[in-house]
């Protein structure tokens, strides 16, 4: 059999083709893509797993670490304390969003813009935001203290309570996505067949969103166990992961404690991550080409029901919401009630005062241009490159891993990485630029995702197209596939802009006296009890956020219009 | 073969395959295919799906690499080329036309390219679309097409930079019936007017029997034939081939001696091959409507009597199942209306039938995979 392929190979050589201009452009730009996210990622885990088995001078010491760490209850309990928070804030948000949900899917109730509009302002805020409003109102001070019946907000509760409402637009997202793909065909045969609106319920719709209803599961889970902002601001003496290993980094200097707290805050997530992959990956599609669309049917009863619930849970992210806002413009809480712009004057309680802002302001746009043309490439490179099968897989792979990363993980093996003597890169540690790569790494996933979606809907043939017409890939890329993909281009950079403009946990070790940013502030501020202060910084956030995508959303409008001829389907 | 090369010519292949192999994972979707296809032929590659055609044409525009096996054009080998560097036009199933772009846009893509100057691009572009018959629809997007317009805008881009062949995937699948039997006649005419070698992938075999100058059948990555439309209806090379190409009845039969086969009480006469010894399984097979009903006489070959066991009506003939042997209905045989009415053809019927030995065709039996 050898010997017979042997001779068989000599008179029918084995083909390869030689590569054209592109096909080199193309594997080089991989090969950049990778060394980019080996430095921005891979190796920084790497330097903050080696540090996690290293004493203060530097020497291995195996697990010493770790096991000092178990052994320690004071620290061992914030595990327990940190999955518990997740789980807790998990089950009251998935239920909440999934009839929140199903209301603006699958009923006539009124208002359903406004009501989706409101259930999505979180996502515009800082997670210390609703943490803020909650002392306001719960707090030693606050005005609906009698409610707690001498209960205190500073705690396991506060954090919940404020996790729910900062997790609860992207359960929602989820869920709405899940919920909108129906086939009515099911609901007409079950109807036919004479099932209850119960037996319905249970047997076609759970059934349809049953990936969507995990999935945000594990998203929330995750969200809630890697945030750092709420527990820190609301937590008061109640320790979690997060805080655990910001009071090893920054109280005590204990990095390799830190290290060590850092690694274990990576467990959950990645088992969380893992878990979805999987999930995910056995989803087949629900919805076949010739489903038909499920349009809801008025049932007044019902859709008053829905109402009368959104109405409450909207009513209530609002008023969170409301606190801040108004918070951050009396004088004085609770003595003096007089309406002042004096809070937003942020010279008076923070040294860097606006700059912080501005400073946020830039990290956001350096981290949405280039951050969107990195993804935007990245993606396009994994999508369209033929052949070099293995340096693919390994891209792919290292762009799908920063979603398992928490960021202050993350931030904690920059600090590691970059501030490390031997490192050449060592030049940006302490500048904006460190703190847009992070960003721009934390956020790689799920824009890589959006943009590789993008581009699986188009053609696959036009690159061949291209090849055939003698055309280069770039000017295809350019000519066609870019504009082709302009609204997923515009949504990957406002969630960029937003996110960078938002984040805390990201960003919190990476700071330096020169580049503080917005969010940041607002834990310093409220640190040194100027609350107010702290609401007006999280408020002006919440502002540009806003204003962004306001802007995002004309644009987007714009471009459908203008457009049309070409869209059309 | 012979008289293909004949009516292409005494010229030399514009395209040659030579052992061509293809591999994906242990998967062979290509095993050692030869062929030629001669200067100005249009060529169909014909096959159910995944038996290979696609892999071939994605191996002649270079889009897919062989393993093993080289290829010629215009008497240069273009085996390891990259498309960007090969000479050919091409067609997809899914036309792949830029949706942003207008439709003189997506036809002038590849002359923008070229540095052509803005005049000579408009002059083009406009007898391009001339040609394939849209001459206002220049500023229209892809959208606002026909699905049947979309594909001439296709095969005019493809034609653009006047390549040295036209390669089709499998171009009027997406279409349905009315529009696709119009275009087939379409890109017939633009072939004779052009004179571009051809080479169109199709499932369809209707399309390539009526398209084609010769039809490459394909099974399970292998070439079962390569024949005029006529060849292979008329001689099918395999069983595979005559089952795939139009309908076929095929009969069980034991080689009886030298030209003849017995199918159950039946001797039957037919051309027989040398290498069949008498005892051997084989498998006969005739198209229903060589099966002849009229003026059998006693010195008819192959004549038996067979009784009616359903009639199907389908318009401009009849098909009717025969059942001989006394067994169920075994044979099918397309009859004209008016030989159903002249004999008075009815179910229960009994009638002679017989099967002319020209018309015979002998396999080795074999499991059919259908």
């Amino acid at each position: 059999m050898t010997a017979f392929a042997t001779g068989d190979a000599a008179v029918t050589p084995l083909a390869r083709r030689r590569l054209d201009r592109d096909d080199v452009l193309m594997r080089l730009g991989i090969c950049l893509l990778i060394a980019w996210l080996c430095i921005a990622m891979a190796l920084p885990l790497w330097a903050l797993l080696s540090k996690s088995f290293q004493n203060q001078n530097g020497e291995f010491i195996g697990l010493a670490n770790y096991i000092r760490y178990f052994s320690t209850p004071a620290l061992f309990i914030s595990v327990w304390n940190s999955v518990m928070i997740a789980v807790v804030s998990t089950a009251f948000v998935l239920p909440l969003a999934f009839v929140y949900a199903y209301a603006l899917t699958r009923s006539c109730m009124r208002w359903k813009g406004l009501f989706q509009a409101l259930a999505l302002i979180p996502i515009l805020a800082p997670s210390l935001l609703p943490a803020i409003s909650l002392i306001y109102l719960f707090g030693n001070q606050g005005f609906l203290k009698e409610l707690l019946f001498g209960g205190q907000i500073y705690g396991a509760g506060g954090i919940i309570l404020a996790q729910v409402f900062y997790c609860f637009p992207h359960a929602l997202i989820i869920l709405v996505a899940a919920l909108s793909m129906a086939d009515a065909r099911l609901y007409e045969a079950a109807s036919a067949l004479g099932a209850s609106k119960m037996r319905v319920f249970f047997t076609v719709t759970l059934p349809g969103a049953k990936y969507g209803v995990i999935s945000a599961g594990f998203v929330i889970f995750t969200l809630v166990i890697t945030d750092f902002g709420i527990a820190k601001v609301i937590g008061g003496r109640f320790n979690v992961l997060a805080t655990d290993i910001y009071k090893q980094v920054i109280g005590q200097q204990n990095f390799e404690m830190g290290a060590v707290v850092g690694f274990i805050l990576l467990i959950p997530a990645v088992i969380a991550f893992t878990a979805d992959r999987i999930i995910q990956r056995r989803q087949v599609a629900l919805l076949s080409a010739r489903a038909v669309p499920l349009e809801p049917k008025p049932v007044p009863r019902r859709d008053w029901a829905m109402f009368a619930f959104c109405a409450a849970v909207g009513g209530l992210i609002f008023g969170i919401l409301a606190v801040s806002a108004w918070a951050s413009v009396i004088t004085r809480w609770p003595y003096n009630l007089t309406l002042t712009l004096n809070n937003y004057a942020f010279g008076d309680f923070d040294t860097d005062g606006w700059g912080a802002y501005w400073n946020s302001l830039s990290l956001a746009i350096w981290t949405a241009v280039l951050g969107t043309g990195i993804v935007f490439v990245g993606a396009y490179l994994l999508e369209k490159t033929r052949g070099f099968a293995l340096g693919r897989a390994l891209a792919q792979l290292l762009a799908i891993m920063p979603m398992a990363v928490p960021g202050l993980v993350l931030g904690l093996a920059y600090i590691f990485f970059f501030n490390a003597p031997w490192n050449p890169l060592g030049f940006i540690y302490g500048t904006l630029a460190i703190m847009v790569v992070n960003s721009m790494t934390h956020f790689y996933t799920v824009c890589h995702l959006t943009a590789a979606t993008a581009l699986k809907q188009m053609d696959p043939e036009f690159e061949a197209v291209s090849a055939s017409l003698k055309v280069s890939l770039l000017r295809t890329l350019v000519r066609v596939t870019v504009p082709v993909c302009l609204p997923s281009i515009l949504d990957i950079s406002i969630y960029l802009f937003v996110n960078a403009m938002t984040t805390v946990s990201a960003v919190i070790f990476l700071y330096s006296t020169n580049t503080k940013l917005a969010a940041v502030t607002i834990v310093n501020m409220d640190e040194s009890g100027f609350t107010a202060a702290a609401a007006a910084m999280a408020m002006t956030i919440v502002f540009t956020s806003t204003a962004v995508k306001i802007a995002h959303v004309l644009l987007t409008r714009r471009l459908e219009r203008t457009t049309q001829a070409w869209r059309r389907r | 073969m012979t008289e293909t090369k004949l009516a292409s010519g005494t010229t030399d292949p514009y395209l040659k395959i030579e052992r061509l192999s293809k591999l994906f994972g242990t998967f062979t979707a290509l095993k050692d295919i030869s062929l030629e296809i001669f200067p100005r032929e249009f060529v169909c590659f014909l096959g159910p799906s995944g038996c290979g055609k696609t892999t071939l044409l994605r191996a002649i525009a270079g889009l897919d690499v062989q393993t093993s096996g080289r290829i010629f054009q215009g008497g240069k080998e273009i085996s390891a080329l990259p498309s960007s560097h090969r000479d050919f036009g091409i067609v997809f199933q899914s036309y792949a036309l830029f949706p942003n772009l207008n439709v003189s846009a997506n036809i002038g893509y590849g002359l923008v390219s070229r540095g052509m100057p803005r005049v000579e691009i408009e002059t083009r572009v406009n007898d391009l679309l001339r040609l394939v018959g849209l001459p206002d629809s220049g500023r229209k997007y892809p959208a606002q097409l026909s699905g049947g317009q979309q594909q001439r805008v296709a095969v005019a881009r493809a034609l653009a930079l006047s390549p040295g062949m036209l390669l089709l995937d499998e171009p009027l699948s997406a279409l349905d019936a009315r529009v696709r039997a119009h275009l087939r006649i379409e890109i017939r005419r633009l072939h004779q007017r052009l004179g571009i070698t051809t080479i169109m992938v199709t499932h369809d075999q209707e399309e390539a029997l009526t398209m084609a100058d010769r039809i490459v059948v394909m099974n399970q990555g292998a070439i079962e034939q390569v024949g005029t439309p006529t060849e292979v209806y008329r001689k099918p090379a395999s069983a595979f081939v005559a089952d795939f190409v139009g309908t076929t009845n095929f009969l069980p039969g034991v080689v009886a001696g030298p030209g003849h086969v017995r199918f159950g009480d039946i001797n039957l006469a037919c051309e027989l091959d040398i290498h069949f010894g008498p005892g051997s399984d084989v498998t006969v097979a005739i198209r229903p409507e060589d099966v002849v009903v009229r003026n059998i006489g006693p010195a008819t070959p192959n004549a038996f009597s067979a009784r009616v066991a359903e009639i199907e009506f389908l318009g401009s003939f009849c098909r009717v199942g025969l059942a001989v042997n006394g067994g169920d209905p075994s044979l099918v045989a397309d009859f004209s209306i008016n030989a159903v009415r002249d004999l008075a053809i009815a179910e229960g019927k009994v009638m002679p039938v017989a099967l002319p030995p020209d018309r015979l065709r002998v396999f080795p039996r074999q499991t059919l995979t259908p």
